[in-house]
């Protein structure tokens, strides 16, 4: 095994003691297999405890350590150590406030995401004795790939529109809203339409698909938008055929 | 929330997106750069060509496309506008969308006189 060593710049802010935010270099010694976070973690544990990220898992699941590394949005558990020269620059992730070193504020999401109902809204409530609701494989693939997102916000940081516009709802809330649309267990889509095809809904996008680039999930929040945009659409126009729904 | 009218102009965004993907080219190349180079000899000639577009079914085909063309570009152009950080949707799209109607016009116009 060879060591390295890094030099991690790491954006810090404390808000009780900084009056801006500042940049911070630790000169790491990394293992050739390691990624950002195992730096980040040494950096924590060896040489200054008072460095504050978010992670948990380690294994692209739990979405939390999504950071602006040399000014790219990544996960710091998938970002390998290797695939970077000498120095490193770790922000948070931009777009969203700092609520602490890398750590951001999170709520303007999460209050996005709860606008769009993501659970499933069955047609009737049934008991549990009655057993689970039955799925084909087809089904199944019909939103499987909307499902793997992880929260990360990824996207939200990449994403143009949102830099601009920050009532926009966003790619991953708008895919986790196809992903219950497209739920043969779900009949909530036109509890979702309202906010969903709103302006400030998938019609604020514009298509520059960086949200799909930066997925660490393949989820493709772009395509998913534009498949919301074509059904929105014809659901817009025939609203005013009769019979249409309003 | 109210569900948004940019329903309609995207419609007609996406059609014309697969247009000018798909079909213009294909027109460019027959009527631009065949003839320039001399390819398919008289069978694009002025006379053949307008002849050809003499036919009402292909000028239906003719004002589809260039129709479609018009209305994509100008929504492109809205949503350029908005990238570029101009905050004045209202009157950007006054603007473009007259444009891409003034073209429609323009073109029922020249293929009726043909
Ligand atoms: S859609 Fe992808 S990038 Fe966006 S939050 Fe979900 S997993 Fe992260």
């Amino acid at each position: 095994m060879s060591e390295r060593q890094i030099e991690l710049e790491v954006l810090r802010y404390r808000p009780e003691m900084d009056d801006k935010p500042f940049f911070q270099t630790y000169s790491v010694p990394c293992q050739e297999e390691w990624v950002v976070l195992d730096a980040l973690n040494y950096v924590k544990d060896e040489m200054d405890r008072t460095l504050s990220y978010r992670w948990s898992c380690h294994m692209f699941v739990c979405g939390s350590c999504g950071m602006a590394i040399n000014g790219e949005p990544k996960l710091a558990c998938k970002a390998f150590l290797r695939d970077y020269q000498t120095k490193i620059r770790i922000e948070p992730l931009s777009n969203f406030p700092i609520e602490r070193d890398l750590v951001i504020v999170q709520d303007d999401f999460i209050e996005k995401l709860e606008s769009v109902k993501p659970y499933i809204i069955p047609k009737q409530e049934k008991p549990i004795d009655q057993g689970e609701y039955l799925q084909t494989p087809a089904q199944l693939k019909a939103y499987k790939q909307y499902s793997m997102c992880i929260n990360c916000l990824l996207c939200y940081s990449a994403c143009p529109q949102y830099a601009l516009e920050e009532k926009f709802i966003g790619p991953a809330a708008l895919a986790l809203a196809h992903r219950y649309n497209m739920d043969s267990r779900d009949v909530g889509r036109s509890a979702r339409e309202h906010v969903v095809a709103s302006h400030d809904g998938i019609w604020a996008c514009s298509f520059v698909g960086a949200c799909s680039q930066v997925c660490p999930k393949d989820v493709d929040p772009a395509g998913a938008i534009q498949q919301v945009k074509f059904t929105s659409a014809v659901d817009y126009l025939t609203s005013f055929l009769p019979g249409g729904k309003r | 929330m109210a569900r948004s009218a940019k329903a309609v102009p995207w419609f007609l965004f996406a059609a014309g997106g697969t247009v000018i993907a798909f079909i213009l080219p294909v027109m460019i190349f027959i009527t631009g750069i065949a003839p320039a180079i001399g390819l398919f000899g008289d069978a694009l000639s002025y006379e053949t060509m307008h002849a050809f577009v003499g036919n009402w079914l292909i000028k239906l085909i003719l004002l589809g496309i260039i129709v479609l063309a018009a209305w994509h570009a100008a929504h492109r152009l809205r949503v350029c506008a908005h990238d570029f950080g101009i905050r004045a949707d209202g009157a950007v799209s006054i603007v473009v969308y007259g444009l891409a109607a003034i073209a429609s016009a323009a073109t029922v116009v020249a293929l009726l006189m043909i």
